[in-house]
């Protein structure tokens, strides 16, 4: 019999403890200068270093140390003046030198926060994960399992392996365990990572695309009886790697460790792996004969002593917190909270600041990135930044639709061509031929032409019938190409016609 | 003096990689004694006043630029590989942790 | 013309008497006709290095400037990288490896026009003194073919002591160039830690390691000591500075007025006799040539076999673990529904020899969990009381100096299975390597009791290797005068030797 939820929270506390890996965007790798491009075809983008082959040294990216102190100082922690790699030593093939370049006991950050905002029975509260550390390391190949039955790796006959994403820089940002989030475990997880997201974004450090894994996050979990001191065994699941997933993973993983109590059984320390299809966890490998990784420092590597000053600099050229400026943007742009969080959810709150920034107005921007924009790439099904149209193509035909150039109509052919590529918007114009027809005497020429072909049409509105006038302003639409302002061709019409234009 | 039995020895050479006969494991065991009891010397004068030296310059502060410098060619990369398929490396079928 | 020392070799290059071609081509003979019994030579490449030859002759005819060494031959020990040739670092794991990239010290002597003859043998992954740990079979040793050449590099240094090559690249971890000169005759320098690049140097430990010339004479190690050396930004433990003034110091040879501090710990008992008596006699020719004679004291050298036995291990078992059947190299095991790791297991126990298994267990168990700080973290610690030692020495002396090793080469075999006694050959070149700093050993003369080559250590603060080569070559000199001859002209003659 499976338990609810809510019978979960009321016998059992949450304990909580996130550890998220960030890819950086550097242009080379952690420790040699192979490019970090997504997606190249396997093993083009390794070295002797990346390889592990006998006799290569590693060399550090200054831009990961940079990045890694920014990421630092936005988490509210401190610098340390002298930090150091150290290696950590366990075999798997994933992994070339069977060691993964790290940090150990003097890690670069220490000691920072993130308050997060989550709504509330009793309204919206602030809760702040601590961040025991921020340090530094070096990610994985990619193995392909080949033979058995999913591509996974149990019952799979042997092994490809792809070194291409091995070296790339990670940041790991590791909480302190995060008690007294109650019910609410799940979101504020979820609220955490989302939160982290959104900074590592404004810092411009990282790609942060769940989906591509250059954002992954490990969620501990443990339940102790409401009230009791000591920690429960904490369960760790991998593989959680979208924000919906986190907050499913972390309620299912409650549910699970529940049932596993009620029934007098034991939690086992373990690595899980989250199957995105079911929301259920399944065990991986047992922690309970715990690795020992050997850690020492890195031989080959001289320790980290960022200057205060180098820090200082950093720090001032920190962005406003996205929570800030959220917040500010709202107030600014005066959206209701349903808009704002549209705009959030799809994604598009930066581009929209950015089109507003160029001059559109706030309201606009909005209409066109989260309506035609959104549609185009729905029907794609691509990611709406993956299209080809900036935040400046966007201004511009707002521009011109301001100036009354295009009409809203004409705009969206202009925004449909930018997006096929066929260039700027302008480009697009002048290839297409677009243009608004106010020229009076050319629309009274096809006014005339309307009227002569459908005489007994011209009589009705004559008459008062103005509904009839629909008829023939259709026509002279399609006669213009659909390039007349179809207001200003209504009531040249009605005029013509003898009829107020109301 | 400090020892270490077959079966320590066997657990680090699991931790190590290496499969070793029963043979081996009771040789280097023995061995094992008196070296640890020559090694473990250096503990006579690593007081707690004494800083650790794991480097033995003074360096510090070692970077690179972020800049990309062209890789090896995937069939370089492959040169050495027992086995390879489909420009990746063939492995045998690895247990564990996904 | 293979007897030459290198500089005479570049004169007569320089003055067109001979080809590069034809002295590589010698060099080749030579290498035919004695290396079956010396052994100093894994691998020969006799097209790329005639080629090679060709092409340096060709740029010498079109005037083209010339670095001092161009043409002249060079053995490469068989743990630097070399693209395209194989590198084995004298075990089974790497058997048949072929680098796709050029070690620093390789492109550095490409730039230098130097003409790189093969690969010589060593102790597999530099862990040995004496050759032995070869997966190839043993170096003898050209003074007597029974006896080991030393280690690691022995090859290096037997190829130099059998005229197969005038010059060769060794590493020194806690002695492998110095030790092997030492027992060779041959002049051996284990530069400033930092002061060559080990991008490309296979890395036994790493904090340890360091690459250096192997010569005949000082002024030949100091010529390819300024070959190889310089800042490398492969290498982030590479030293940003210029390389000291080594050949200005060897073609000097002044001692006068310098301090030379004998260390009171690296002598006495436990030092064969005849090891004793040259080097005694070689502080004499010092002082005679105008440099004062103080004795220092260095307390805690004492623990530098211990720390080294412990922090070597621990490096190594961390960088020995990518030879693990996967990308390159040996595969042993991959049968129908084997797994990954019972291959790595399988071809670790075969393609490792019996020494490098042992030092990976040890660094295993230094490093592992509750070992830590009793063993690798007091090593540390015994580390900087060693430097310190050596600051406090230094504050008294310029240079500091002992034999190189307690004893003369012995027998093949005789220490095979005694790990301890073999450890304790380099007593004396450890704390050098301990303390990043340089260190050098040349030829002193052969022990009274056996007629074997002994060597005398010299060793200089950090980045001032210039000072060893002054009192090297002061000494070389003085002991020219009193030999008449260079001390390998009297070695026996080897087997079809030309």
């Amino acid at each position: 019999m499976s338990l609810t939820y809510d019978d979960v929270i009321a016998k059992y506390e949450p304990v909580l403890g996130l550890e998220v890996h960030v890819e950086l965007n550097t242009q080379s790798k952690m420790f040699c200068g192979c490019s970090t491009i997504f997606g190249a075809e396997p093993n083009t983008q390794t070295c002797p270093v990346c390889l592990a082959l006998p006799g290569a040294l590693p060399t550090v990216n200054e831009k990961a140390i940079e990045s890694t102190i920014k990421i630092g100082l936005a988490l509210n922690c401190s610098i340390a003046p002298f930090s150091r790699f150290a290696r950590k030593n366990y075999f798997y093939p994933d992994m070339p030198k069977n060691f993964q370049i790290s940090q150990y006991d003097e890690p670069i950050c220490v000691n920072g926060y993130v308050d997060v905002e989550i709504e509330t029975d009793e309204g919206p509260k602030t809760f702040r994960i601590e961040v025991e550390r921020v340090h530094m390391e070096e990610d994985t190949g990619k193995s392909l399992h080949v033979g058995g039955a999913t591509g996974r790796i149990h019952g799979a006959e042997y092994s490809l392996l792809d070194y291409n994403r091995a070296g790339i820089p990670l940041v790991e940002i590791v909480t302190k365990i995060v008690p007294g989030t109650g019910k609410y475990a799940p979101e504020v997880a979820r609220a955490y990572v989302a939160e982290l997201r959104d900074i590592l974004r404004s810092l411009g450090v990282s790609d942060v695309k769940m989906e591509q894994g250059s954002l992954r996050c490990d969620a501990n979990v443990s339940l102790r009886l409401i009230g009791a001191e000591t920690l429960g065994t904490r369960s760790e699941t991998k593989n959680v790697n979208s924000l919906r997933s986190v907050e499913r993973a972390i309620r299912g993983e409650m549910i699970r460790h529940a049932e596993l109590l009620n029934n007098g059984e034991r939690v086992v320390q373990e690595t899980r792996h989250f199957q995105e299809d079911t929301g259920l966890t399944r065990s991986g490998r047992s922690k309970e004969q715990a690795e020992d990784y050997r850690y020492f420092p890195e031989p080959d590597l001289v320790p980290v002593a960022p200057d205060a000053a180098w820090i200082e600099e950093l720090r001032a050229a920190l962005p406003e917190r996205p929570s800030l400026h959220r917040k500010r943007l709202q107030e600014q742009w005066a959206v209701p909270d349903k808009e704002m969080s549209a705009m959030i959810n799809a994604d598009v709150l930066d581009v929209v600041e950015a089109t507003v920034v160029l001059g559109a107005d706030p309201a606009k921007a909005r209409s066109w990135w989260l309506g035609e924009i959104s549609r185009i790439a729905n029907e794609k099904d691509v990611a709406i930044k993956d299209l080809a149209i900036a935040a400046s193509d966007v201004a511009e035909i707002v521009a011109l639709v301001n100036a009354g150039e295009l009409t809203d109509k004409l705009a969206r052919q202009v925004v449909e061509g930018v997006i096929a590529g066929e260039g700027k918007p302008a480009e697009v114009i002048a290839a297409r031929g677009i243009k608004v027809v106010n020229d009076d005497s050319e629309l009274m020429a096809a006014i005339e032409r309307a009227c002569a072909a459908q005489p007994e049409t011209a009589q009705k509105v004559r008459d008062g019938h103005v509904p009839a006038a629909g008829a023939l302003i259709g026509a002279i639409m399609k006669d213009t190409k659909g390039q007349a302002d179809a207001a200003r061709v209504r009531e040249l019409l009605l005029g013509h016609l003898g009829q107020a234009t109301n | 003096m400090t020892s270490l039995s077959r079966d320590d020895v066997a657990k680090l050479a699991g931790l190590a990689r290496i499969e070793m006969s029963d043979e081996e494991l009771v040789a280097l065991s023995n061995e094992f004694t008196v070296i640890l009891d020559a090694v473990a010397r250096v503990q006579e004068v690593a007081g707690e006043d004494v800083a650790a030296t794991s480097h033995p310059l003074p360096l510090q502060n070692v970077f690179r630029p972020d800049v990309v410098i062209p890789s090896l060619s995937p069939e370089q990369a492959l040169s050495g590989a027992p086995a390879q398929e489909e420009q990746r490396f063939r492995v045998p079928q690895i247990l564990g942790e996904e | 013309m293979i007897r030459n020392s290198a500089s005479e070799m570049a004169a007569k290059l320089e003055r067109g008497e001979i080809t590069s071609v034809q002295l590589t081509q010698a060099h080749l003979d030579q290498i035919s006709a004695v290396d079956t019994d010396v052994h100093a030579f894994l691998h020969v490449d006799t097209e790329g290095a005639l080629a090679q030859a060709a092409n340096v002759d060709a740029k010498r005819k079109n005037g083209e400037k010339l670095s001092p060494l161009a043409g002249v031959p060079l053995a490469l020990k068989d743990v630097m990288t070399q693209k395209g040739i194989p590198t084995t670092c004298g075990s089974k794991i790497l058997e048949g490896w072929r680098p796709p990239y050029d070690s620093t010290v390789v492109v550095n002597l490409r730039k230098n026009d130097i003409v790189i003859l093969g690969k010589t043998n060593m102790d597999e992954f530099a862990m040995g003194s004496s050759t032995e740990n070869s997966a190839y079979g043993p170096t003898h040793n050209p003074w007597d073919l029974t006896r080991i050449p030393g280690g690691s590099g022995g090859g290096s240094a037997a190829s130099l002591a059998a005229f197969e090559a005038p010059l060769a690249i060794g590493t020194d971890t806690g002695g492998s160039i110095r030790q092997p000169a030492a027992v060779t005759g041959t002049v051996g320098v284990k530069p400033t830690y930092g002061g060559v690049s080990r991008y490309g140097l296979v890395a036994f430990s790493s904090s340890l390691d360091q690459a250096g010339p192997c010569a005949r004479t000082v002024l030949d190690a100091a010529l390819l000591h300024e070959a190889i050396a310089g800042h490398d930004p492969k290498d982030s433990t590479s030293i940003n500075a210029p390389v000291p003034a080594v050949v200005a110091a060897a073609k000097a040879g002044n001692v006068k007025g310098m301090k030379i501090g004998v260390v009171k710990e690296l002598n006495g008992d436990g030092y064969q006799k005849g090891v004793r008596n040259r080097f005694e006699e070689s502080l004499e020719l010092l002082a005679a040539a105008g440099a004062e004679i103080v004795e220092v004291s260095a307390p805690n050298f004492e623990y530098a076999l211990a720390a080294y036995y412990l922090i070597a291990p621990s490096e190594c078992s961390s960088n020995l673990a990518r030879f693990d059947a996967m990308r390159y190299g040996l595969r042993v095991g991959d049968v129908d529904g084997a797994s990954a790791e019972s291959v790595m297991n399988l071809t670790r126990e075969v393609g490792f020899g019996r020494e490098v298994k042992r030092r990976i267990i040890l660094g295993t168990y230094a490093l592992s969990s509750g070992y830590y700080d009793a063993y690798y973290g007091s090593a540390q610690k015994v580390r900087t009381l060693i430097t310190q030692d050596f600051n406090k020495a230094f504050e008294l002396a310029d240079v500091l100096v002992s034999p190189t090793c307690p004893t003369t080469a012995f027998k093949i075999g005789e220490k095979a299975d005694d790990p301890l006694a073999m450890y304790l050959n380099d007593i004396a070149t450890i704390p050098v390597n301990m303390a990043g700093i340089g260190g050098m050993s040349l030829p002193s003369g052969v022990a009274d009791e056996d007629g074997l080559p002994v060597g005398f250590q010299i060793m200089s603060p950090v980045m001032k290797d210039d000072r060893m080569y002054s009192v090297g070559s002061a000494l070389e000199s003085a002991l020219l005068s009193k030999w008449g001859a260079p001390l390998l002209s009297t070695i026996p003659a080897l087997a079809g030797s030309k």
